[in-house]
């Protein structure tokens, strides 16, 4: 599923909640909520498999601390990037 | 339990990705537990509704401090209100405060523990509303401390009251009608209020209203917890938060309030961003509470007497006379006495707002058990230093008590009640010594030898350590023994003072 895409995203579905903000969040909107229910009762968010650039933009709109890990593929090793935070987006 | 199976998913999903050639740029925090134990089937996800606003601000606090490497000098400070539950969350220290008063237990941690990062976490009615005064004046103190606002300007937790913070029309459970200036004032701008103040060095309003601005929260909470690491001073973050459960809009559209109706009320700025600037004044070493109150530096003469048998189980003293001979200091030297001959103390003052010639009195209770009140309603001991005190307090003395009244003898008209009496002529003898301020020693001594309660080897040890003034030393100890004197010459054991001021 992970395709050629850059980035890549996990969503634990019983730690969402379906409140929906990393769908609106998502720049290439790559997100979908889920037709199916969880076990809580509510449509969890669910990737795509295309386009997901790993920005981590949904990482910082999801409200909850676990449900959603974000991968990019790793950088050659000429062009790794240079330490600091993850900061990534904007 | 569907947790234990979706934390194997997730490090399953890991593994695959690894595999695949992808690494994890973002993932939980390790500030975050690994489970949540709050109730037994939902320790995978908060207690928040989806979509609030605690659960993104929680976030980018816990991602801040794992990235500055602060989690284990942290100590976090929940207040009331939905984020009271912070501490099933946070993997850091935890204190839960009563309502407003995080500002206030915060300033307590970071001075006992100055090279902690104390943070305190606060809603808008807790901050805003209940506690201004706690937050007001730790800001103006400029306490090391670092203050997350979150502002959805609604009583969240019970049930979406109106907030300080409420905008003007804005309908909630208590200002059905929406919010009128002319009945419940405006909006209150908490980071405008906190900049006016001197001593913050940073304030800044941010909010969760769309992507950029949360990456904006995110700069402002690294940089306030930034501040505080390098011992800066008093940082203030005001997060603009959505509450969609309350304002009745679902996530997207809340968060979208956030940023129509919110914002243009409450605008984003950075309010201060301070240099720091080195402190003209220099504060005193910190030192050990017991260094500072001189404890267990100075003799305590507990070891004078370690097995000296007490004739009482209890034993109540009331001293009274006019404020400045000494009353309350007399009654603090017997509970220390007692307290270093290992008894248990009360001392209980009441007095006038007349520092002198006032009248003054003071309940003193040696006892050999714990004493359950410290006040006294007939005391075993009346020591009247003045008249009034005498015919003011003599019929209150337990029957069969004793009576150290400071004349030549009783007035004449005086009826001697059901206590025995001895008149000691305190104020001349001490005079006599050198000093008038001495009386109340005269009467400690008479009392010591007549009642046998304390031993006069304590009274001495105590008074070293208490009395200040090298030139009192002398005149105390004769003073002492002169009251000692007294009882031992001119009363005979068990004699009852006549009128006339002798023995019978």
């Amino acid at each position: 599923m992970a395709g050629q895409a850059r980035g890549n995203i996990s969503i634990d579905v019983e730690e969402c909640k379906g409140c929906g903000l990393c769908v609106e969040s998502c720049p290439p909107k790559c997100l979908e909520l889920l037709p199916e229910l969880n076990a809580y009762g509510v449509h969890p968010a669910h990737y795509t498999g295309v386009e997901c650039t790993g920005c981590g933009i949904c990482f910082y709109c999801c409200p909850e601390p676990g449900a959603i890990t974000v991968y990019r593929r790793r950088a050659p090793a000429k062009r790794a990037v240079q330490g600091g935070f993850h900061a990534t987006a904007l | 339990m569907p947790t234990e199976l979706s934390e194997e998913v997730v490090k399953e999903a890991v593994e695959q990705h690894e595999e695949l050639g992808f690494e994890v740029i973002h993932e939980k925090s390790p500030v975050f537990y690994d489970r949540f134990e709050r109730k037994s089937d939902l320790q995978g996800q908060t207690h928040y509704c989806p979509g609030c606003g605690h659960g993104v601000a929680h976030k980018l606090i816990a991602e801040a401090l794992a990235d500055l490497g602060l989690q284990d000098k942290t100590i976090f400070v929940s207040p009331v209100g939905c984020s009271v539950f912070a501490y099933y969350y946070f993997d850091v220290g935890n204190v839960q405060l009563a309502h407003g008063r995080a500002p206030a237990g915060a300033t307590a941690i970071k001075r006992t523990c100055p090279d902690k990062i104390v943070i305190s976490y606060q809603g808008d009615g807790d901050l805003a509303a209940i506690g201004t005064a706690e937050i007001i004046h730790a800001a103006n103190r400029g306490e090391k401390i670092t203050v997350f606002f979150v502002n959805n300007a609604v009583y969240g937790m019970t049930g979406g009251q109106m907030a300080p913070t409420t905008l003007i029309g804005q309908k909630s459970t208590t200002s059905p009608f929406g919010r009128r200036p002319s009945n419940e004032g405006y909006p209150l701008h908490m980071a405008e209020l906190i900049a006016t103040l001197e001593a913050p060095v940073y304030v800044e309003r941010v909010a969760l209203s769309d992507n950029k601005n949360i990456m904006k929260a995110r700069r402002a909470v690294r940089k306030a917890l930034e501040l505080q690491r390098d011992g800066v001073g008093f940082s203030f973050v005001e997060i603009l938060s959505p509450c969609p459960t309350i304002w009745a809009k679902d996530p997207v559209e809340a968060r979208k309030w956030v940023a129509e109706k919110m914002i243009p009320v409450f605008p984003l700025n950075v309010f201060r961003d301070k240099k720091p600037e080195a402190l003209t004044d220099t504060a005193p070493p910190i030192r050990p509470v017991r260094e500072v109150l001189e404890l267990g530096t100075k003799s305590t003469g507990a070891d004078v007497t370690p097995h000296h048998a007490h004739h009482f189980k209890e034993f109540t003293v009331k001293v009274a006379g006019f404020g400045g001979q000494g009353v309350l200091l007399l009654g603090q030297l017997l509970t220390e006495m007692g307290m270093r001959e290992g008894l248990e103390v009360s001392w209980l003052p009441s007095y006038g707002p007349e520092m002198r010639s006032g009248s003054a009195n003071c309940h003193v209770t040696l006892s050999r058990e714990r004493i359950g009140s410290p006040l006294i309603s007939h005391p075993d001991v009346l020591v009247a230093l003045n008249e009034i005190s005498l015919r003011k307090f003599a019929s209150q003395v337990a029957p069969g008590g004793f009576i150290l009244y400071n004349a030549e003898r009783l007035p004449a008209d005086f009826t001697l009640p059901q206590a025995r009496i001895v008149c000691l002529p305190a104020s001349e003898i001490a005079d006599k010594l050198g000093s008038i301020k001495a009386t109340n020693m005269v009467m400690l001594g008479a009392l010591l030898e007549e009642t046998e309660c304390l031993l006069p080897a304590t009274a001495l040890n105590v008074l070293r350590d208490k009395i200040k003034k090298v030139a009192m030393m002398e005149v105390n100890d004769q003073a002492v023994a002169a009251g000692r004197d007294f009882i031992d010459h001119y009363v005979r054991v068990g004699a009852v003072t006549q009128p006339d001021g002798f023995a019978g």
